[in-house]
């Protein structure tokens, strides 16, 4: 079968000439959907920008083809760029809160797009809508269509993107991470929906993501892109069972598993940015098995399987390593038996809506308890009422014996140090306008438990306890990664000595690589400091690698609260058997993947 | 994991960047703009500074016929309409209106300031009590303001300072509340809260540096509008010494020769707008390297 779309040999620079992209082929065929994987800054959505024919500002498309058909469509110029778009290729972005314009009813948006482009006039095009709307699985009823993109809720909203890029029945469609953000039950009925869509049209599709467990669930075939270059290519399930670079085989250790609790393994080191890469390997200077001769010059993409390439001179030896590669067991110790926190009957309110009915929590010493659930599950608002920064609560929270006030500014200094802090989004946590040293200092100030060279020593000390080094207490936030944030924003909280740490969602703005690598050193650093943990997270697999146990939450009331490895093995409610089912793991990542395998014959029919 | 340690942590091989050396004034110097609003304002004060220990006549000393042009006698600039030295009395009048813009708009900015961030910050009833009071100071024109305070009191330094530095504080306090109330909802304030950190402390040491790249702009842009009101009340007349030498003073006293002797009216007016120019050009300099760095954060 001929390919939907081809691309040869892309390359594209900043405008000033430095390298970004590299040396980048592929083919899709119609109705297949082709992963790009890949950490923040390798590439991926230059690469499916350029599919489109843009080039975000100060980037260039230098060189290579991009044929959809056979119209190549770097040639173009731009009357008939924009007519290309929309029609022939179309694009869903990441946000659909911010790609849907908020002053429009949805109805209106969707026949933008089609009176754009399509010929026909209004009967046509009503139908056309309302026969969109069915395939994304939404209503086509008039009214619906009357409504607002605030009155959708985030998974809705998405879907009216898809409808959108679907409307006119585009030969090639980008996704760019379009469930980044959604709830893992919604991601799953978006991808699925992509999925179908993709295959029922003929549509090639091209489905860009930093989570390889979220693409395997989705594409049959897969790209792996670092440093601007493509450097494995291949199906879902080989990239999971053989993968032939090293880069890949870390990325598959880096996704949580739910069956059996092994600690995460990180990726060390940074992805080199443009202009700094290497001469030879881009991956060398992280790479385990690293040896003079990677640096000697680029690798080719070289094949080592039927529709299998990697850029990796010693791949053959990297493939059988895989499965052995995982990460050890993790150690999690029972916990000592007596509470250090306990929540009883908490209730907690915004406004006048109740978000939290009856919650009855008990943390013991030493134990890292989880708690788990979708967004509005009031999971959040938990945590903010333990560390008292949500204030409108009634019910009793103890520390200890001490019974707590409601809001963090009316608490003693001293049950204010021993419960600590961790948000979710390291952009916002930290202030741009103080150094790394300020800010993991300020807590020894505040609590006056040191200042002047004994603070500066001390922070020194937390911050290589963070694995950063003492020099980075000079640095500023915008200097720094965002794993590397994280970091900063755990030394903060760790440096007063608590015995409560409250983590939010810690790993949710951060890469997969990086998740696992602040997931591992928060494990870590309970078990070194005996701390206990409250671990707030919508991932469930992420758990089993570092909580004792678990409690689901649901619209504010707990469902299930036990044993980590038993709720995960033997879940007893509907709704965290349905929550383990959507959550992308390795072991549902290979499963789909294995189910993509057996339906390739369908699809290609 | 024993490998945890060092290894894992992304990015600790590479070198520490050098600490950011440059601050937004330094980084706004970079701009042509800056250089030239910086030099205008700067020849300004060194003249208002100076001017009074180099002028070749005291402000009010007769040394020619009135309304002589320039030469001779009547020194570079010509005399005025009491047949005073207009360069000497140029050089005695800056001082009163610099010294009198930079008192009254430090006082406004600091109101002002003080008042956005608090209203940032609490989010509740005091937020609204405090706005629609500056929203009434703010429903009439400032000089209008300056002018009742003036003919209630009287022409003195201090009435006018505080009639300027009062209807200052709104316009400012708008602004602070507006950049404040984005960093009042980021986490890193949340963080500071839960360390049990006083109010005070989180207004200036927490948020107040986050908005020091508008609240500069406004600084500048407030001074502009400072200076342009204090010499509109010199002009009608109403500065602490109408015999002084004052810039608006002598807009006032020379435009009726402005035909014959132009450089009387004309040289204070030259010198208010190169001030005023030069304090806008300075501030949109600063504006412009905000938004710059912002931009490269990725911040807002």
């Amino acid at each position: 079968m001929p390919a939907a779309v081809s691309v040869r040999n892309l390359q594209i620079e900043t405008t000033s000439g430095v390298p970004v992209v590299m040396d980048v082929s592929f083919q899709i065929a119609p109705g297949e959907v082709l992963g790009v994987v890949g950490e923040s800054g390798s590439g991926k959505t230059t690469v499916g920008l350029a599919l489109l024919g843009h080039a975000r500002r100060g980037l260039r498309i230098a060189g290579g083809e991009v044929l959809v058909g056979d119209q190549d469509i770097l040639m173009l110029d731009v009357e008939h760029l924009r007519r290309l778009r929309g029609s022939t290729v179309s694009y869903v972005p990441q946000d659909p809160a911010s790609s849907l314009n908020p002053a429009l009813r949805i109805g209106i948006q969707l026949r933008e797009v089609l009176q754009a482009h399509a010929g026909g006039g209004g009967r046509d095009h009503d139908e056309r809508i309302a026969e969109t709307m069915r395939e994304v699985a939404l209503s086509d009823d008039p009214t619906y269509l009357r409504r607002y993109p605030h009155e959708l809720s985030g998974g809705q909203q998405q879907r009216v993107g898809l409808a959108m890029a679907f409307a006119n029945r585009p030969r090639l469609i980008v996704l760019d991470e379009p469930t980044t953000g959604l709830d893992v039950t919604t991601q799953a009925t978006v991808l699925s929906t992509v999925r179908e869509l993709a295959a029922a049209h003929n549509v090639a599709a091209l489905y860009v993501s930093h989570d390889l467990a979220v693409v395997a669930a989705l594409a049959r075939r897969v790209a792996v892109m670092y440093a601007g270059r493509v450097v494995e290519f291949g199906f879902a399930e080989e990239l999971f069972e053989s993968s032939a670079h090293p880069y890949t085989q870390r990325l598959v250790g880096a996704i949580p598993r739910l069956t059996g609790g092994r600690s995460l393994l990180g990726i060390p080191g940074h992805a080199p940015s443009p202009g700094r890469r290497p001469p030879g390997c881009a991956f060398a200077p992280r790479c385990t098995m690293h040896i003079p001769e990677c640096d000697a010059q680029i690798p080719p993409l070289s094949p080592v399987g039927p529709e299998h390439s990697a850029r990796c001179i010693r791949a053959v030896e990297v493939m059988p390593q895989t499965q052995a590669r995982a990460g050890d067991p993790v150690d999690v110790a029972p916990a000592a038996g007596s509470a250090v926190l306990t929540l009883e009957n908490v209730v907690a309110r915004y406004g006048k809506v109740e978000v939290l009915h009856s919650i009855n929590l008990q943390l013991e010493h030493h134990e890292c308890l989880a708690v788990v659930g979708e967004s509005g599950s009031g999971k959040t608002t938990t945590a903010r009422s333990i560390a008292g920064l949500h204030r409108d609560w009634t019910g009793s929270i103890r520390l200890g014996d001490k019974e707590l006030e409601t809001s963090a500014r009316s608490r003693s200094t001293e049950s204010r140090r021993q419960i600590q802090y961790i948000f979710q989004n390291p952009y916002g946590s930290l202030n741009p306008r103080k150094t790394v040293g300020e800010t993991v200092g300020q807590p020894l100030a505040v609590f006056g438990i040191a200042k002047g060279r004994e603070a500066d020593h001390r922070v020194g000390l937390m911050l290589e306890q963070v694995s950063l080094s003492a020099a980075y207490a000079r640095r500023y936030p915008d200097q720094l990664s965002g794993g590397e944030r994280q970091r900063v924003a755990i030394a903060r909280a760790l440096i007063s000595s608590p015995s409560i740490l409250v983590c939010d969602e810690v790993t949710s703005a951060l890469d997969v690589s990086v998740q696992a690598a602040i997931v591992e050193l928060l494990g870590q650093l309970q078990r070194d400091l005996g701390l206990s943990m409250v671990f707030v997270t919508h991932n469930l697999p992420l758990v089993r690698s570092i909580a004792q146990k678990v409690v689901v939450l649901s619209e504010g009331s707990i469902v299930e609260y036990g044993e980590t490895a038993q709720v995960l093995a033997d879940p007893q409610q509907p709704y965290t058997q349905q929550l383990i089912a959507h959550t992308p793991s390795l072991e549902t990542a290979t499963a789909e993947a294995r189910v993509g395998e057996q339906r390739r014959p369908v699809i290609e029919r | 994991m024993s490998q945890t340690g060092q290894a894992l942590a992304e990015g600790v091989g590479t070198p520490t960047p050098p600490v950011r050396s440059s601050t937004l004034v330094t980084r706004a110097f970079r701009l042509w703009r800056t250089r030239i609003g910086a030099l205008f304002v700067l020849i300004l004060v060194v003249v208002a500074i100076v001017g009074p220990y180099v002028a070749p006549h005291t402000a009010s000393e007769f040394v020619a016929i009135p309304n002589s042009p320039p030469g001779g006698d009547a020194g570079v600039l010509g005399t005025d309409y009491l047949g005073q030295d207009v360069l000497s009395r140029f050089l005695y009048g800056g001082r009163g209106i610099l010294v009198m813009a930079a008192v009254s708009t430090a006082i406004g900015l600091v109101l002002g300031v003080a008042i956005g961030l608090v209203a940032a910050y609490t989010r509740n009833a005091l937020d609204d009590v405090l706005m629609r009071a500056m929203d009434v100071i703010m429903a009439f024109p400032q000089i209008m303001l300056a002018l009742v305070a003036v003919s209630l009191v009287g022409a003195q330094t201090w009435v006018i300072i505080v009639a300027i530095a009062v209807t200052t504080a709104p316009r400012v306090a708008r602004v602070a509340r507006g950049a404040a109330q984005p960093v009042v909802e980021r986490d890193f304030v949340a963080a500071t809260e839960s360390m049990g950190l006083s109010r005070v402390r989180i207004l200036t040491g927490e948020l107040l540096p986050n908005i020091l790249g508008p609240m500069m702009v406004e600084a500048s842009l407030r001074l502009t509008y400072s200076i342009g009101v204090i010499a509109a009340l010199a002009f009608l007349g109403l500065s602490p010494d109408p015999n002084g030498a004052n810039w608006g003073t002598m807009i006032q006293q020379n435009q009726i020769a402005l035909a014959t002797q132009p450089w009387g009216a004309l040289t204070p007016i030259i010198a208010i707008a190169l001030l005023t120019m030069g304090t806008g050009l300075f501030g949109d300099g600063i504006a412009r390297t905000a938004a710059g760095i912002d931009r490269e954060r990725g911040d807002e």
